[in-house]
């Protein structure tokens, strides 16, 4: 009897450790970020502090733009409703701090990738949701048409902490143009000195300076010039070391891209579930286990198509039909001669 | 920090800074290091406190002065400054003098000049400057004179205690600080010519100038508003000092028949700074630590460009932030060693 008894709890304990063993598994499956936020109910999610066309709030608060849009596709992935994101403001300077300090978990804040803020500041950069380059705004009455009229002396007002002050010296430099550099910690207070004419030029990512141009006092009387002067691959980044929640915002962007190059909108994403073509079929679900292995529901991209839908959707609502790049130049699909190009998902 | 992927060390200081800042003390572009860029910051911070002091102590001794006079007019009007000024955030004030400046100034091709030479425009205020020749020896002839104001003071002192006798220090002072310079140029080589600023053209519409000084527009408002903030806090200091000395003194040195300047000199000054120096040293502090405002209005300070720009390029933000701390909190301390010195060199010596 006693010798039953001991195999019998050897077999239980065995069991036992089985048992942990793969809850574990399932439990590491589910990311702590993933956790955290199923657990408060909403995305954590980092903005500028106003930038059309990008991230900017109206003044019953409602945010938009194409970087509030990865946020809220993330939160319909995860938590079912796009709109249980909390935003938070943040200036160029505070940006990666709030990240890396738990503030937030996706900064979605117009970011340009580069090596150093990928590898060294505990950072990682999920992709790219926005192509950009470094521009320069003058007054038309300058007679200023390109970045070859520039001359020694110029003064220029930029963002602090940002590419922008680097790349600006760059360019600079390699024209041997002397430069007065004048840097403000918030866009605003760089419009208003550009605006006041304490600057002959105004420089910083050219959406950004198209959105801006619109808070001048006479837009009409200012332009952006067409060089650009460096590559801005803006992106969103979130913390390194949660391997599930990087690949959850990857693929949330990667999936609104998709599903434009597939023809998926908000509007016929459900009639999409009987589609022929596998790949459709997959994107909305109707097919494959994909969301298993991000430690979600099969449902999770649908969500993110019907309650934001696809990246062309984003980029018109937000940036074509407010004015501010109807052109979407690089920013277009690599089959419609852009380089929008995401891995497939499969 | 591990967990989070950040490294830590202070290694980053010598690596190259590549951001160049718009005025700086100290010869700095971008291929200098950061530990230099950290320094171009500290110097600015300086400066600008610097010209705070020396302007708030001013405009504050002044305005308390003119808070305990008979005039009634006069009276009011610094009382009305001290409390407009010291009930509006530091902040508010910094903004207001920047775009008021901002908005107010002319365009470099609008400006008049003042004198022929001074150019204040939205751009900065541009002033000539002396391009020197042997200026080693103008600088030991001030020296000289400096010297010999001391002795001249301590054998005046010497004769009065002995003989009674007073002796015209101020003039002879003043005619020496004149004379010798003067006579380095006679003699000693120096040679000193003005370059004086010139405009010039950006592109059809835009303008500025070349040569002489440049003081950025940045560095004048945020110096007008840490002065004219923190001289209403010295102002009431002055005015507790003169008031916390009893009338009956100065009764007293007017009826052994000193003159009122003698009273205020002799007998009121010395007894009313050792009530006015230690809540002042107090307002200097403040005044170097709200230099940190400057990040809002773009003047390159220690937090701008070392706790901003720099911060942000390395994202090395515990290295940062702390050595920020520790050069304001060192700043603070030798401001207060100084004036603790002070303040015991006036205070009354017991015998």
């Amino acid at each position: 009897m006693f010798k039953y008894l001991k195999q019998l709890t050897s077999l239980v304990a065995m069991v036992a450790v089985l048992f942990t063993f793969t809850t574990e598994t399932m439990a590491a499956k589910k990311s702590k970020t993933l956790k955290n936020t199923q657990k408060k109910g909403f995305v954590r999610c980092g903005v500028s502090q106003g930038l059309p066309g990008f991230s900017n709030a109206d003044a019953a608060g409602n945010w938009t733009g194409v970087d509030v849009d990865v946020c809220r596709a993330v939160a319909a992935a995860v938590l079912g409703d796009a709109n249980k994101v909390k935003f938070t403001p943040l200036s160029a300077k505070e940006r990666f701090t709030a990240l890396t300090s738990n503030e937030i978990d996706i900064l979605s804040r117009n970011t340009t990738w580069t090596l150093s803020r990928d590898a060294d500041i505990g950072l990682t950069f999920v992709g790219v949701n926005f192509y950009d380059g470094q521009g320069f705004m003058v007054r038309k009455n300058s007679g200023i048409s390109s970045v070859n009229d520039f001359k020694a002396g110029v003064s220029a007002c930029t963002n602090l902490g940002t590419t922008t002050e680097l790349n600006m010296r760059d360019f600079f430099n390699s024209k041997g143009i002397q430069y007065e550099p004048v840097t403000f910690e918030k866009a605003d207070e760089v419009v208003a000195a550009y605006d006041a004419g304490r600057c002959d030029t105004y420089t910083t990512d050219k959406s950004g300076l198209a959105a801006q141009r619109i808070k001048l006092s006479n837009p009409d009387d200012h332009m952006v010039l067409p060089e650009t002067i460096s590559k801005e691959p803006l992106g969103p980044v979130v913390r390194q070391g949660d391997s599930v929640w990087e690949d959850i915002v990857r693929w949330s962007l990667n999936t609104m891209i998709e599903a434009e190059e597939y023809g998926v909108t908000s509007a016929n994403a459900d009639s999409m579930k009987t589609s022929d073509n596998p790949a459709v079929k997959r994107l909305v679900g109707a097919e494959g286990e994909l969301g298993a292995a991000l430690g979600l529901d099969n449902e999770w991209s649908l969500r993110i198509i019907k309650q934001v839908g696809n990246y062309g959707e984003s980029y018109k609502r937000n940036i074509a039909d407010t004015g501010i790049l109807p052109d979407r130049g690089p920013n277009e699909l690599w089959t419609k001669g852009g380089i929008l190009y995401v891995p497939p998902a499969r | 920090m591990e967990n989070r992927g950040i490294t830590f060390g202070y290694g980053f200081l010598s690596q190259e800074s590549s951001f160049d800042v718009q005025f700086s003390l100290i010869e700095y572009d971008g291929s200098h290091s950061y530990f230099r860029a950290y320094l171009v910051g500290l110097l600015n911070t300086i400066l600008v406190s610097v010209i705070g002091i020396i302007f708030a102590t001013i405009i504050g001794v002044v305005i308390g002065i003119a808070r305990l006079s008979n005039n009634y007019l006069i009276n009011r009007t610094a009382g009305v400054y001290v409390e407009f000024f010291r009930n509006i955030p530091l902040l508010l004030q910094i903004f207001f003098w920047y775009f008021a400046a901002l908005r107010a100034l002319p365009l470099p091709q609008d400006t008049e000049p003042m004198f022929g030479v001074f150019f204040l425009t939205i751009k900065g205020f541009f002033v000539p400057a002396f391009v020197w020749n042997n200026l080693d020896v103008f600088i030991y002839s001030i020296i000289a004179a400096i010297i010999s104001i001391i002795f001249i003071r301590i054998y005046a002192k010497k004769k009065q205690e002995n003989e009674g006798i007073q002796t015209p220090v101020l003039s002879i002072s003043i005619g020496l600080l004149f004379i010798l310079p003067i006579l380095s140029f006679l003699f000693g080589g120096v040679d000193a010519s003005v370059e004086i600023p010139v405009i010039k053209q950006l592109s059809q519409s835009g303008f500025t100038y070349e040569g002489g000084i440049k003081l950025p527009p940045e560095l004048i408002s945020l110096a007008l508003a840490l002065s004219l903030y923190t001289a209403t806090f010295i102002a009431e200091c002055v005015r507790a000092g003169v008031q916390g000395v009893s009338k009956g003194q100065k009764e007293a040195a007017a009826s052994i028949g000193l003159t009122p300047n003698q009273v205020l000199k002799l007998v009121v000054m010395p007894q009313a700074l050792r009530i006015i120096i230690p809540p002042t040293t107090n307002q200097y502090l403040n005044l170097t630590k709200n230099s940190s405002l400057a990040a809002a209005i773009a003047y390159p300070d220690l937090v701008l460009v070392f706790a901003g720009t720099a911060l942000m390029q390395t994202g090395r933000a515990i290295e940062i932030v702390s050595i920020t701390m520790l050069t304001y909190l060192s700043l603070s301390i030798s401001i207060s060693i100084f004036m603790n010195w002070y303040n015991k060199k006036i205070a009354i010596k017991e015998k």
